[in-house]
């Protein structure tokens, strides 16, 4: 496949060394940073803990028990428990399966429907174009985590709609990538020597313009996974997403609120889990951002 | 720059359109019949539920109910809370007040706090300085809003006692909050201006600055600075969405009055009209914001406003 080269900067312009794809450009990059090889072995781990709760996690996380409620972190409970005497190890490592997903499947979810409007509106051009940019307009109308409030409160509180309603407000994202990636694309040569022997749209989109959008757009779901997560959380804390006694660790700061000046524990640790897995994600996506960066294409 | 202002101010009014359109739909958008909604717990005969049906328009198509809707709004009329009883317009304004504080104290804070350590870092390129500088920077936008806060309470607030944990109404109330939530957009804002100063810094203006002879502080402050702040201004816009969505958690975590808490306990109690009004509410109010960072924006960069 002809090796393709982003829109280069001016200053830049060199051609990169003969015989070196992007992708193994990038990867010899990202292996050399520090903060993805940090970001990514944290991110590992926490990954591995939610996968392996059921197996490692040493207590039932919702099983409660009266006679151990709100002790302090100890050897037998190493974050301590919370008011119904469930172990707060076991319910972190169990509030993983739950919010880590939430994060991944709300980026698939944007994704999807963002580079495909993003795609063809910038394709197509005209009025699909402007209808679509007017949506995307009227989502970005909504401050923060507004609408995914919004879309929360219409659907009710579950795992599915929380993912569905953080996908939806991540959405313009996407749009604006695709499509400024299509326009900037679609009048070179090669789009119109494509069509001059016949190609397809559907086949010049996906051989010659998706694979531009594949860089910015690693990046953003990257990030966009750390903000998802955090807006999942959010939601969860202000109880209007995954609900008690399932636990996530939003709702699990939510309930270890009430006890924050005698039980700091219940609060802490669910809290660091989100800063730790979003700082992690972070740095693997600035990483990632450094390593897939065009215009550094010449090392 | 007034055939901007005003371009952009239509541009604008589709939007706004939009925004009515969406709070409007929401009440018909919920799985089940919105009558039952009004109803609240009380049983509801046919007879009543075609009362309340008819008593609140239901009954008529959907677009005549959409113009009394956006025609009521117009005017202020925003419905009566269900739980209230009030009229949603009193609530709204009732809360406004303390977000308006708490966001203006949060915004202040994360501008002074995140600017001076992007300049810093920027100028300490590459030094221990920079390092920390912008590994704190990325820890603050990586702690949820409401962590941070209950974190603050727990130290500031019941460990060493300096500051009360709730409420809202003096100073000293509105030190833990705005840090709060002012904490990501400083990161953030530290990040972005960091950046950008450096890649102003490897400029030639910059190079010839200092070939005058300026001294380095007019160089950096005068010269740099300025075009810096371009890109910082439109993240301003983003960020002010994420104050205003943080304030919700704020307001949550701090037991302040205000319109995030509003909408929150709204939500939580299916009050519709208030739902409605509130979500409204802050849609226009951030979208009227926006377009005044924009014309700042055009202000600051004569550029955007020949385009």
């Amino acid at each position: 496949m002809a090796q393709l080269s982003l829109p280069a900067q001016s200053k830049t312009d060199q051609a990169p060394p003969p015989g070196r794809s992007l992708a193994r450009d990038a990867l010899r990059r990202l292996a050399h940073s520090n903060s993805a090889i940090v970001g990514g072995a944290i991110l590992l781990v926490m990954m591995l803990a939610a996968l392996l709760a059921p197996a490692v996690s040493p207590y039932d996380p919702i099983k409660t028990s009266q006679r151990t409620s709100l002790e302090a972190p100890s050897a037998a409970h190493p974050m301590g428990t919370d008011r119904f005497g469930r172990d707060i190890l076991s319910r972190v490592l169990w509030g993983g399966r739950l919010s880590l997903p939430v994060g991944f499947v709300s980026v698939l979810i944007a994704a999807a429907f963002g580079i495909s409007l993003g795609l063809l509106a910038g394709y197509y051009g005209g009025r699909l174009d402007a209808v679509i940019m007017r949506l995307v307009d009227l989502m970005l109308a909504f401050p923060g985590i507004l609408l995914a409030l919004v879309i929360v409160a219409i659907l009710g509180g579950s795992l599915l709609n929380l993912m569905i309603a953080v996908g939806i407000a991540s959405i313009p994202d996407y749009v604006r990538i695709a499509r400024g990636t299509v326009l900037s694309i679609r009048e070179r040569e090669f789009v119109l020597a494509a069509r001059t022997i016949g190609a397809h749209n559907t086949a010049i989109i996906v051989r010659h313009i998706l694979p531009n959008i594949l860089a910015p757009v690693i990046v953003l779901a990257t990030l966009g996974m750390a903000s998802a997560i955090i807006t999942g959380s959010t939601l969860s804390f202000l109880g209007l997403g995954i609900k008690p006694p399932t636990p996530e660790w939003g709702n699990m700061l939510d309930e270890g609120r009430g006890f924050l000046q005698r039980a700091w524990w219940v609060a802490f640790f669910p809290g660091l889990a989100i800063m730790l897995t979003v700082f992690s994600i972070n740095l693997l996506g600035d990483g990632l951002r450094d390593a897939l960066d065009p215009r550094l294409r010449r090392k | 720059m007034l055939a901007y202002i005003s371009q952009r101010l239509l541009q604008a009014i589709p939007v706004l359109v939009g925004i009515s359109v969406l709070t409007f739909a929401m009440l018909h958008l919920v799985p089940g019949d919105p009558v039952e909604i009004f109803a609240g717990d009380k049983p509801l005969t046919p007879e009543r539920a075609e009362e309340i049906r008819h008593q609140l328009g239901l009954d008529r198509p959907l677009y005549v109910q959409y113009f009394d809707y956006a025609s009521h709004a117009l005017r202020g009329d925003l419905g009566v809370g269900l739980r209230s009883q009030r009229p949603v317009i009193d609530s709204i304004v009732e809360a406004l007040p303390s977000t308006l504080e708490l966001t203006s104290a949060a915004l202040l804070l994360a501008l002074a706090a995140g600017v001076s350590l992007g300049i810093i870092a920027a100028v300490a390129h590459g030094s221990w300085l920079d390092t920390v500088a912008m590994s704190f920077a990325m820890l603050g936008v990586s702690v949820p809003v409401f962590y941070s806060g209950l974190l603050l309470i727990l130290f500031f607030s019941f460990r060493l006692g300096w500051f009360p944990a709730t409420g809202q109404g003096g100073a000293e109330r509105l030190v833990l909050p705005s840090v709060a939530l002012g904490l990501a957009s400083a990161a953030a804002l530290a990040r972005l201006v960091r950046s950008s100063m450096l890649e102003v810094l490897s400029q030639e203006y910059v190079v010839t600055a200092r070939a005058k002879g300026l001294a380095e502080r007019a160089v950096i402050l005068g010269h740099a600075l300025k075009n810096a702040l371009i890109p910082t201004v439109t993240l301003l816009g983003l960020q002010l969405g994420a104050l205003l969505g943080g304030a919700v958690v704020t307001e949550t975590i701090f037991s302040r009055p205000g319109i995030g808490r509003l909408a929150v306990d709204a939500i939580g109690n299916r009050d519709f009209p208030l739902i409605q009004g509130t979500v409204l509410f802050a849609a226009v109010t951030y979208v009227l914001v926006n377009l005044a960072v924009d014309v700042l924006y055009a202000v600051i960069d004569p550029r955007i406003r020949y385009r």
